[in-house]
């Protein structure tokens, strides 16, 4: 809502706040806005301005104590690689299973069911994921039984506390999460397109290289970063299920002890401002690449 | 449109199957694990229990003290609701109607909360509620859980309101409605529903938000998910069936509300959709 | 845009038929689409058009009968191999394509090599009067754009048969008439044949050399234009091709050629149009055809309802004395509540067999 001032006249008045505010859009209703989002200055923008600069108040040493501890201490430096080590297959595995799927499941009729029950680890959460683990995958658990019964092993495979039994929990809570968006950017094509396509002579293998893949890389650039942040972030399932005290120390593992455990509260945030740079640095090269794609509606203009 | 059912189409689709079903299956196995042990007498070294029992419920239902802990868990979630509701509403109606300078930013500034894990805020966030002597309250604990969800409602209502036409709060005007009256004629009906699902949505997330609580909470301000993970942690010393019974308890809460949710929500909207086309 | 990719005679639908559980979408479509020729399908919504099309596209598989093309049989096809081009309503260009890429593509996906697949682009680009867009995307370009990268990507590949689906329906009103020149001039061009799906009866009549009028998934009519402006054969067709005034009456006298129908006093001599079997007839009259005349037998008295000026002439309606409205048109301004007596040549009143009100 934009209003004139009428002012033309010189000598007039200055058009009173009340109108400039107008004119650039803020009137009461705008300001609605303002409880929420001064909420979130407080509680979200706030803290982490307060972390970063108390990062750099390290309660022994120089401005850069904490990062120079943080890099020079394998025991914390590795958190990081054990951390990626563990996020980024979970997250390409669980991309590469979705894309498939979601193209299989688009036409189906019961679609919705199957959405339902995908939806259920989510709502679950990773603890109750990371308890059942532990028991279904446990050398007496129903997995490994089975698949000493069909031959396949000959004794018991070690599933839990260690990589794997994280890495699976991971593949359980993650996939549901980038399975929905991805059926969601996979529906929001045009089906005229590859109808088109066919009728221009393209089979099925022609039609997925060139009209779905050119159009959904930069929805699954976003459903990548978005998956990966999440299992970066990654922490009851790498304690409970996993070896936390070596192959499945992640890094907010580390961070939560600085601050819980060693009530080094200053360290703690400097880990977590690590945590947050180096997501951000796979984000921002992600993202970036996907420039290089095409963006754009997924429809074709008109009808 | 179906191409020709050629072989390797046909396998290829047996493939797909195979994979979902075989995903299906583990999922249901683990979830079954935490059921079948949590009525199980003993159970080591067979495919099921030796014997069939109920108590480990009622032990763990002392031992966890878990009617103090639902409740905190039903206290912390209510005004998680409540609060996101009336935190958020107005600034998602703020937003679907006015077009403003920095409107850009807001938005980005509503997105942050909740593209940026839990964990990774939360920490700073605990530092920051530890100082000013809130941590370990039930307060924090709110507060806490409250960052992720008021730009969910957001999120969530902002499109919502976007299709309701403007016009109809105009035509309520010119036929003599003041602002409270268009509120409660037009708006608030027209919305219910959307504040409803969000209200649902924001209840089962709240409900299984692990780390937000976990890093806040004191010993009496615990939800039932941190509950549920410490007493996995010490499952040394409990009995597991305990535990699991625990467990099934805490499941059974979630998939209630999860169920109640789906009857009035999309089972897409509970994941966050940060936009389908960017 | 020279020689044909190969020369064919015919395209044959052979009791075409698609439908589930008793609900059929389309029922028995017999026709035979001549080499050059320009076929429309007419109808409303839910005719069966739409479904005919994406049948011989291949979009959408038979339940029933059979589709050829000379001698072979196509049906069985899927759409990336009958050649067939199409022209989708909302165009389907690809939005991550360039118009240049956009065209090709059918090209592309055949395997024409460059050397040769550019010229023909250029050519098709040059039909459609696109030069300056080529490297343009498509949401770069308005609705009338799209729609000639649209026709010159469905065309380039030289196609026996192109396929359009409403393809003016999404253009304003004085682009539609410009645009309908331009398909034709190019279905000349081309000399194949061409399919037009449309609910828009001037399109059809304008652009067809044949038009399948469609209702609820049965053929109605088949026949050119000026057949089914003067001579629909079932009044659904009528009531279509623009004969608003339908009323019933009783068949008083008469042979095959000419018939008497009387109601509440009216003696009107009309054209049948098939047997009317039972004693009552529908009668239809285009409003261009009932003008103000004499009294006298043969003429509808009536009471002039509303008057529209529509450029060259009035359109004006009037209530017959049993509550009749009639459309007919005046070359004079006719005042309201006026009388007047309307009539019309019997060749242009045509009878048809009664049918339950519609």
């Amino acid at each position: 809502m934009t209003s004139q001032t009428a002012l033309s006249a010189p000598g007039a008045e200055r058009p009173s706040l009340r109108r400039r505010l107008a004119a650039a859009g803020w009137d009461r209703t705008t300001l609605l806005v303002l409880p929420a989002a001064a909420f979130v200055v407080l509680l979200f923008i706030y803290p982490f301005a307060y972390g970063l600069v108390l990062s750099f108040q390290p309660m022994a040493g120089g401005v850069f104590a904490n990062y120079a501890k943080f890099f020079s201490d394998p025991y914390l430096y590795d958190t990081i690689g054990t951390t990626m080590w563990l996020g980024l297959p979970a997250t390409l595995v669980n991309m590469a299973l979705a894309l498939p799927i979601a193209f299989r499941v688009r036409h189906f009729r019961w679609q919705r069911i199957l959405t339902t029950i995908l939806v259920i680890p989510i709502t679950l959460g990773t603890v109750l994921v990371a308890e059942g683990l532990l028991t279904y995958l446990g050398p007496q658990g129903w997995l490994n039984r089975t698949l000493i019964e069909l031959g396949v092993i000959g004794s018991p495979v070690r599933l839990i506390h260690n990589y794997w039994g994280v890495f699976l929990s991971l593949v359980i809570t993650g996939f549901p999460f980038v399975f929905l968006l991805t059926l969601s950017y996979v529906t929001g094509i045009d089906p005229a397109l590859p109808q088109a396509a066919a009728t221009l002579g393209a089979g099925p293998a022609s039609r997925f290289r060139h009209i779905f893949l050119p159009l959904l890389v930069p929805g699954l650039a976003v459903a990548f970063c978005l998956a990966f942040v999440q299992a970066f972030s990654v922490f009851p399932s790498a304690v409970l299920l996993g070896a936390p005290a070596g192959p499945t120390r992640v890094i907010s593992i580390a961070a939560y002890q600085a601050a819980f455990e060693q009530y080094d509260h200053s360290m703690a945030s400097a880990i977590a401002m690590i945590m947050g740079a180096v997501q951000l640095v796979v984000v921002v090269a992600v993202l970036g690449a996907r420039t290089l794609f095409y963006r754009g509606p997924m429809g074709s203009g008109k009808g | 449109m179906r191409s020709v059912d050629s072989l390797p189409a046909k396998l290829w689709n047996s493939l797909i199957w195979l994979l979902i079903g075989f995903f299906l299956l583990n999922l249901f196995g683990l979830i079954a694990a935490v059921g079948v042990n949590s009525f199980a007498t003993r159970w080591l070294g067979t495919w099921f229990p030796a014997g069939w029992t109920t108590r480990w419920y009622f032990s763990a239902w002392e031992e966890f003290q878990l009617w103090d802990v639902l409740l905190v868990t039903m206290e912390v979630v209510l005004a998680v609701v409540l609060l996101s509701l009336l935190l958020g509403v107005p600034a998602a109606y703020a937003l679907a109607r006015r077009e403003f300078g920095g409107k850009k930013l807001l938005t980005l500034l509503f997105l942050l909360p909740l593209l940026v894990p839990p964990i990774t805020y939360g920490i700073p966030l605990a530092t920051v509620l530890y100082q000013v002597h809130l941590a370990g309250t039930m307060t924090g604990v709110i507060l806490a859980n409250l960052v992720p969800t008021v730009p969910f409602v957001i999120l969530v209502m902002t499109p919502f309101i976007e299709q309701i036409d403007p016009k109809l709060e105009s035509a309520a005007r010119v036929f003599g409605a003041n602002t409270f009256k268009v509120f409660a004629y037009v708006l608030v009906p027209l919305l219910a529903p959307g504040m409803l699902a969000a209200g649902l949505l924001v209840l089962v997330r709240t409900v299984a938000m692990f780390e937000l609580t976990f890093l806040t909470a004191g010993p009496s301000s615990q939800t039932l998910v941190v509950a549920l993970y410490y007493s996995v942690f010490a499952a040394g010393v409990r009995a597991g069936q305990s535990v699991d019974a625990m467990a099934m308890i805490y499941m059974a809460t979630t998939l209630v509300w999860l169920f109640i949710a789906l009857r009035f929500v999309d089972p897409t909207q509970l994941v966050t959709r940060v936009k389908k086309t960017s | 845009m020279a020689k044909a990719d190969h020369t064919f005679g015919e395209i044959r639908l052979d009791r075409v038929s698609r439908g589930f559980d008793g609900v059929m979408a389309l029922q028995d479509l017999d026709l035979t689409i001549r080499r050059g020729e320009f076929i429309a399908l007419l109808g409303p919504s839910g005719c069966g058009k739409s479904t005919a099309l994406n049948c011989l596209a291949g979009l959408l598989p038979l339940t029933g009968g059979s589709i050829w093309l000379d001698d072979r049989r196509i049906d069985e096809l899927p759409p990336e191999r009958r050649g067939f081009g199409m022209v989708f309503q909302n165009y389907a260009l690809f939005p991550h394509m360039t118009v240049r890429r956009n065209i090709g593509f059918g090209l592309a996906m055949r395997g024409v090599p460059r050397h040769e697949a550019d010229p023909r682009i250029d050519d098709a680009i040059r039909m459609v009067q696109l030069e300056a867009h080529v490297d343009k995307l498509p949401g770069q370009l308005s609705g009338g754009q799209q729609q000639r990268v649209a026709i010159a990507r469905a065309i380039v590949v030289q196609p026996p048969l192109v396929l359009m689906d409403e393809p003016l329906s999404n253009l304003d009103a004085r682009l539609r008439l410009d645009m309908r020149h331009e398909i034709r001039r190019i279905h000349n061009e081309l000399g194949r044949s061409t399919v037009y799906v449309t609910h828009d009866q001037d399109e059809a009549l304008s652009l067809a050399d044949r038009i399948v009028v469609l209702r609820d998934g049965r053929v109605r009519q088949i026949g050119t234009p000026e057949e089914l402006y003067a001579r629909p054969a079932v009044l659904d067709v009528a009531r279509f091709m623009g004969y608003r005034n339908v009323f019933e009456g009783r068949v008083e006298d008469g042979n095959a050629d000419r018939a008497i129908v009387v109601r509440d006093g009216i003696r009107l001599t009309g054209t049948p149009r098939g047997a009317l079997a039972s004693g009552r007839a529908s009668v239809a009259i285009r409003p261009e055809e009932l003008i103000p005349g004499e009294d006298g037998p043969g003429a509808i008295p009536g009471v002039v309802e509303s008057v529209e000026f529509i450029g060259r002439e009035y359109a004006a309606t009037a209530l017959t004395r049993d509550g009749l409205l009639l459309h007919f048109r005046s070359h004079q301004r006719l005042s309201l509540d006026e009388p007047v007596h309307l009539r019309a040549a019997p060749e242009r009143v045509l009878l048809f067999a009664a049918e339950e009100s519609a």
